[in-house]
């Protein structure tokens, strides 16, 4: 293993800890573990709270800030984080208007969210909870715990902290970003794989020629495995999945093409360059593109691409004014 | 057995859940992602810190503790899970400070309806239940039949270990795990083995 560390069990503090160095006056870190939050708190206000494990950089941390994020908890890397320090964040945060945890469906994440809300609630403070699943790589069956939650949350984060800010109320800020979740859908691949820095080796292996498909953020194998092929074949491959499972046609969309740690922006644009082609040949429109990292996984090499459906008012609320360290508009 | 024994014994889960780190991690690295082992072996080493400055003969108390610092230092689906079930399991020995061979199925009987409620979950969707349960009832069993501490135990990690081989069999549909759909077949549970794991230690302590 080759990493850029210190010691192994220090990665996510001083990952954290340099975060907060490099934007003082956006976030400010609880003195209980890897928890950040707003500088300057706002009240009359929902607030939203979300995390996850480490690894993900620039999420959660970097999405905090005005018309996004009012705290992020950070775990140990790929881990979620723990029922106390999500407390914590909650109860630094919590506003007379309510809480909402935006959580990805994953079980770990669920649980102790959950748990976290469970000890807010005994101090009565109003919690609310969505779960973003616009994964569309695993089957919504019986037979799975669902979807998981990937790069689309971060459209999450920013629409109902858009409506927040506004100071809508707790069951409002709660519907649209349920409105959100049920119009995003993404699906990501990758050609090489990541290594936690705890574990010393790779999640997966792959062979030169290989190519792991329907991956989801956590450096965990995906659904399948195949020959590599060309950017444009592969990216074919995840529209036709993406496409088919939400009726995207007439619609207005943003689009987000998202790095998984070690891609170049080089071939993200590559990406994007078929991606653009594809929506406009079937008479999607794109109202907005976003290519960049936006929710890694450590040093994987691999992309997902995320597409929300828009309507007016999300169309408006994706534009309403964010600064964050890592999303502005 | 007392109090003291009772910290013994999570000492011994302890360096147990240690010495299989690696081999959980290589578990969870094929059908989860990787880190079994070391949340693990994490949350025990905060276990062993926690309970030597305990001062209470109240059994139910240490082992809820043993919960409350596992919920707070393993994370993922794991800290929850074995931190309701240690919870659970402390609250049937609250204010006792002598524990049995009943007791102690009481707790684990308590500690598998923790797992189910937090977990949502039932047996057959190749989690940890799937080696709880079956040992669970082989012990129940043995207890009636009135074999001693020693056989009944050892039932009860033979039915675990049986457990652990009926994972490897099944399709997972709860936990991460289940994204791989029938790619996670033919791959042993990772929460199983480590329960496993622990009950193999409780033998081992109670044979030495």
């Amino acid at each position: 293993m080759k990493k850029l560390i210190n010691a192994v069990d220090q990665v996510e503090n001083q990952m954290i800890s340099g975060m907060v160095k490099a934007y003082p006056h956006y976030l400010t870190k609880l003195n209980c573990g890897n928890v950040v939050v707003r500088t300057e708190k706002k009240s009359g206000k929902v607030a939203l709270i979300s995390g996850g494990g480490s690894g993900h950089e620039p999420a959660h941390g970097g999405y905090v800030g005005t018309g996004m994020l009012d705290a992020a908890v950070a775990g140990a890397v790929f881990t979620s984080p723990t029922p106390d320090q999500i407390y914590e964040g909650i109860k630094e945060i919590a506003t007379d208007k309510g809480v909402l945890m935006v959580i990805k469906n994953y079980t770990g994440d669920v649980m102790n969210f959950e748990m976290a809300r469970e000890m807010a609630e005994m101090e009565g403070i109003k919690v609310e909870q969505v779960i973003v699943n616009d994964d569309v790589a695993v089957d919504n069956s019986l037979y799975t715990v669902g979807r998981r939650g990937v790069a689309g949350t971060v459209f999450v984060h920013k629409i109902a902290g858009a409506l927040a800010e506004t100071g809508a109320d707790l069951e409002e800020v709660k519907e649209v970003a349920e409105d959100v979740i049920a119009n995003v859908r993404s699906m990501g691949m990758a050609i090489r794989p990541c290594t936690v820095p705890a574990a010393g080796v790779p999640g997966f292996e792959l062979k030169d020629d290989e190519m792991e498909v329907g991956i989801g953020i956590h450096g965990e194998p995906g659904t399948h495995r195949e020959t590599l092929k060309t950017a444009d074949e592969i990216t074919d491959m995840l529209l036709d999945k993406i496409l088919a499972d939400l009726d995207y046609s007439g619609a207005e969309t943003a689009v987000m093409i998202n790095g998984a740690g070690a891609t170049p922006l080089m071939e993200l644009f590559i990406i994007n360059n078929r991606v653009a082609d594809v929506l406009a040949e079937k008479g999607i429109k794109v109202y907005k593109t976003f290519v960049g990292e936006y929710m890694t996984s450590l040093e994987m090499e691999g992309f997902s691409i995320s597409i929300l459906r828009l309507n007016d008012r999300l169309k408006e609320l994706l534009d309403a004014p964010a600064d964050t360290p890592a999303f502005k508009a | 057995m007392d109090a003291k024994k009772i910290t013994e014994i999570l000492h011994a889960l302890s360096s147990k859940i240690d010495k299989e780190k690696e081999f959980l991690t290589e578990l969870d690295n094929v059908i989860g992602d990787g880190d079994h082992g070391i949340n693990m072996a994490r949350g025990f080493k905060a276990v062993d810190a926690k309970i030597d400055t305990l001062e209470t003969e109240d059994i139910g108390e240490i082992l809820r503790t043993a919960g409350m610092t596992l919920v707070s230092t393993v994370g993922g689906a794991s800290g929850p899970l074995y931190g309701t079930a240690f919870m659970k399991a402390g609250m049937t020995m609250s204010k006792k400070t002598q524990i049995s061979l009943s007791d102690f199925l009481a707790c684990l009987n308590a500690a598998v309806e923790g797992v189910k409620m937090r977990g949502k979950s039932v047996q057959g969707e190749k989690t940890m239940l799937d080696a709880m349960i079956p040992a669970l009832e082989a012990m129940n069993k043995a207890i009636e039949q009135g074999l001693t501490s020693a056989d009944v135990l050892k039932c009860g990690t033979e039915a675990a270990r049986q457990g652990v081989e009926y994972t490897k069999t099944i399709i997972a549909t709860k936990g991460r795990a289940s994204y791989l759909g029938e790619r996670s077949i033919g791959h042993q549970d990772p929460g199983a083995t480590s329960f496993t794991n622990m009950l193999e230690a409780v033998y081992d302590y109670i044979t030495a």
